[in-house]
Parts: C-alpha cells; sequence; structure tokens
C-alpha cells in the first residue's frame, strides 16, 4: 500500500541548521549533512533543505551544502530557497538533490514551473505555497518572499495553476499555523489536496503524533512535513510512525 | 565500467553517487562507444516517455542492444524500463525497444497520479536482483505511467491495480522504481546489479 510521507524539514542559514537539535551521537547538531543523515536512519522518508539565508550570501555555501547532505543520503532529497531560474536549478540537481522547490519565482513567473519541469522533469519540481487565511473565509491568499508579501492569488487556485503548468507536488504551509505547534490547518489541506491530482505535503503546526493522524485522515494530505518537533525530540519519527501504524495510517516501518 | 547513459532527461547525479557509495566504477556517458565497452549498463530515465526517442538519435539504441545480446547485464530504471516493452500510451508515436511484450499505461481515474511514494513490493523470490529483498519492503516510487504484469515480472505493486515493479529476463532487468532513492533496500537491490 502506498505509504503516508513523513518529511523531515532542515532550516538552513548560511550553511548551519538554525533550529535546534537533539539527536544522541552527532558530532555537531547544526551541521545539515549530518542531520540529514541522522534524520534519514530514524526512519524520514525524505529530507527537505529549505535555505533562509539572506540572498547576496546564498550561492556560495548552498551548493556546497547540498553536496555534503547528499552524499550520504539514499532517500529523497527536496531542496528549497532562492531558486529563480532553470540555470539555478540545475545547478542544485547537480549538486545531488532529486527534486527542487520554488515559491516566489514561481509567482512571479509560472513559465518558471514548466521550463524546469520539462528539463528534469515534473517529478523533480515542488511548487510551495505559502497560505494565510482569509479571516472569517475558508479561502486562502498565497504569500511570497517568506510569508511578507501577499501575491494576490487564492491558494487553491494558484495549486491547480502550478500542476497544469507542470508541478510534480505542492509544499503547502500553513501560515496561520506555522509555529503554534497546534496542529496542521486540515481545512486549508483538505480543500488544496481535493482540488489538485499531484500529491500534496501539508506543513506548518505540526506538535503531535494526533496532529499527523488528522492531518492525514481529515486533511487528506499525501505528506507531512515538520521541522521543530523532530529537532528538539518531541516525537521521534521512530516513535511518531509506530504511533501513526497503531492508528491505522499506512506509513513505511519498518524501514 | 558501469555507464550511466545519458540522453538528456533528467538527473543522473542520484544514481550515480549510489554506485560510487557501493565502490562501483562508473560514468555518466552519451558516447555509444563508452556504452559498448561498458561492463554493465544502467539507463535511468525520468521524465516523458517521448524523450527515449533520443536513444535512437544519439545512436544509444544501438549501442544498447548490441550489448545486450553479447549478455552484458543492462538495468533500466523508471522511464527506463518502461522503454524495454513495446511502447506506452504516454507517448503514441514512440517506440519502446520491444524486448517485453505490451504496453505501459495511464494509472485509473480513481487513484491520484503521480504515483509518488514509498509503496510495497510483492517480490518473486526466484529473482537474482531482489535477492535478499523481502517481499513487503518499501520501496520509493514516482511515475504517471506503469509496465503492465509480464511474464517477466519478478516483483509487483499494487497501486489502482497490480503493475510490474520488477523485471527480469536472462541479464535484461528493470525496476520502476527508485533504487538509487529507496534507503538501504534500494543500496542492496543496486549491489545485486553490480554483484552479476
Amino acid at each position: 500500500m502506498l505509504t503516508k510521507r513523513i518529511i523531515a524539514c532542515l532550516d538552513v542559514d548560511g550553511g548551519r541548521v538554525v533550529k535546534g537539535v537533539q539527536f544522541e551521537n552527532l558530532r555537531d547538531a547544526g551541521d545539515p549533512a549530518e542531520l540529514a543523515k541522522a534524520h534519514s536512519e530514524s526512519g524520514a522518508d525524505e529530507i527537505v533543505l529549505l535555505d533562509i539565508s539572506a540572498a547576496h550570501e546564498r550561492r556560495a555555501t548552498l551548493l556546497e551544502t547540498v553536496r555534503r547532505a547528499a552524499r550520504q543520503l539514499f532517500i529523497p532529497f527536496t531542496v528549497g530557497g532562492g531558486i529563480r531560474t532553470l540555470e539555478d536549478a540545475a545547478a542544485v540537481f547537480s549538486a545531488g538533490a532529486d527534486k527542487i522547490s520554488i515559491n516566489s519565482a514561481a509567482l512571479a513567473d509560472p513559465a518558471v514551473i514548466t521550463r524546469i519541469a520539462e528539463r528534469f522533469g515534473s517529478q523533480a519540481v515542488v511548487v510551495a505555497i505559502d497560505a494565510k487565511r482569509l479571516l472569517g473565509t475558508s479561502h486562502w491568499e498565497a504569500y511570497t518572499h517568506g510569508g511578507r508579501t501577499p501575491a494576490g492569488r487564492e491558494a487553491t487556485a494558484w495549486a491547480r495553476e502550478a500542476e497544469s503548468r507542470g508541478a510534480g507536488e505542492i509544499l503547502l504551509t500553513s501560515m496561520d499555523c506555522d509555529g503554534t505547534g497546534a496542529g496542521f490547518d486540515c481545512e486549508l489541506t483538505g480543500c488544496v489536496a481535493d482540488s489538485v491530482r499531484i500529491p500534496v505535503i501539508a506543513s506548518g503546526g505540526a506538535g503531535g503524533a494526533q496532529h499527523f493522524v488528522e492531518v492525514f485522515s481529515e486533511g487528506h494530505a499525501d505528506a507531512a512535513l515538520a521541522a521543530s518537533i523532530f529537532h528538539y525530540g518531541f516525537s521521534r519519527i521512530t516513535d511518531l510512525k509506530q504511533q501513526l501504524g497503531a492508528q491505522g495510517i499506512p506509513v513505511r516501518w519498518p524501514c | 565500467m558501469i555507464a550511466i547513459v545519458d540522453y538528456g532527461a533528467g538527473n543522473l547525479v542520484s544514481v550515480k553517487k549510489a554506485l560510487n557509495w557501493l565502490g562501483q566504477d562508473c560514468a555518466i556517458t552519451s558516447a555509444p562507444g563508452e556504452v559498448t565497452k561498458a561492463a554493465k549498463i544502467v539507463l535511468p530515465g525520468v521524465g516523458h516517455f517521448a524523450s527515449t526517442a533520443a536513444l535512437a538519435r544519439l545512436g544509444l539504441q544501438d549501442a544498447i542492444v548490441d550489448a545486450i545480446g553479447r549478455g552484458i547485464p543492462f538495468l533500466g530504471i523508471c522511464v527506463g524500463m518502461q522503454w524495454m516493452f513495446e511502447r506506452s500510451q504516454e507517448s503514441p508515436g514512440t517506440c519502446g525497444l520491444g524486448l517485453l511484450n505490451g504496453e505501459c499505461e495511464r494509472f485509473p481515474a480513481g487513484v491520484k497520479s503521480p504515483h509518488v511514494g514509498w509503496n510495497q513490493l510483492e517480490v518473486d523470490s526466484s529473482s537474482r536482483l531482489l535477492q535478499g529483498v523481502p517481499s513487503s519492503s518499501f520501496v520509493y516510487f514516482t511515475h504517471s505511467y506503469r509496465a503492465p504484469l509480464a511474464e517477466s515480472t519478478v516483483a509487483c505493486c499494487e497501486y489502482g491495480g497490480r503493475f510490474s515493479a520488477a523485471v527480469e529476463r536472462d541479464y535484461l532487468f528493470g525496476v520502476q522504481f527508485h533504487p538509487e532513492k529507496s534507503g538501504a533496500i534500494g543500496l542492496k537491490i543496486l549491489g545485486n546489479f553490480c554483484a552479476l
């Protein structure tokens, strides 16, 4: 049976993972390569590395970080942050990424989705959507530039367009829930997941195993991503998967 | 030397990285002469079935057919495996190699497509490629079309119906999933191929 994916996200600034970590036996808890490997060994189905560095200092370190992280990683590896062109994407792929994630650049020029998909395949193109609920409605607006700038696009409509332009997956972050630990936005996730045929990765709000159960069952998510919940050791991926399995969610376990 | 055939479709770095990890001497190449000299051939592939048309154009198809005829082990991955069949609904105008009978087909409307993620194998224990890989093992898939069950099927997978996840005949092997992205099990499968 196709399983629900649990994705560990590493937020990287200047070549270092910026959220705290509680892995045992790590020489360096801020090293993306070591953390990616540790997450993979503890049962993560996929690794996402998001570069949150300021644009001007980004290129020099990102590719080297990707190269080092990819070397010992034999599960799918997605890299996002500041990828604007086909050339940017190509450099990240040749450093060892399997997929790239694009957000602001895709909203500014949706044709870039098609250009990357035609060269590297749709499976390699993840369109990330940061969505914020329009107050009191069941509509969400897409934001760019790390959630600072409203894009004037309704999130569900944008997801459909991204799909039609060649996106292989949608990485959907609820800005309302992100960082709260109070659970994913299942309504948002369900709206988007039900309106596209490509997989939707839910992100933002994970605080415990029950939140994952909810976003998979009520939110129809195909995968769920979290960062701090894994880094701070609230929930080892191993334990999380066992709990999900016990509640009837199909997961890759043992792996 | 293992030749990883580059025909301009997708990203071959992951396959090379995994083979290097296994201590194998391998090279990404689009030169028919290199393919002819190779001890083993890996044909990766992501993206569209139509992209395999480049194999004939670049002279790679002849080199591959010749090598297969000489008993050189060949492994097709994803679209590389689909190309071993006669054709695909994805690109009706593009001919496959036709070494295996059948047509690759779309997933039925009832399931999400592409089929992305970790799914389980039902393994024929006589397979050499999948030696030591137990049934129910998880591997990573990402594809929108699938190969039918065939005489050469040695592993199948269930997603909107059963399909060929791995095929094997003599020294001809194909996997629909990505062994280079399937963790320890995937490395085991690549290791089996390298050890042939």
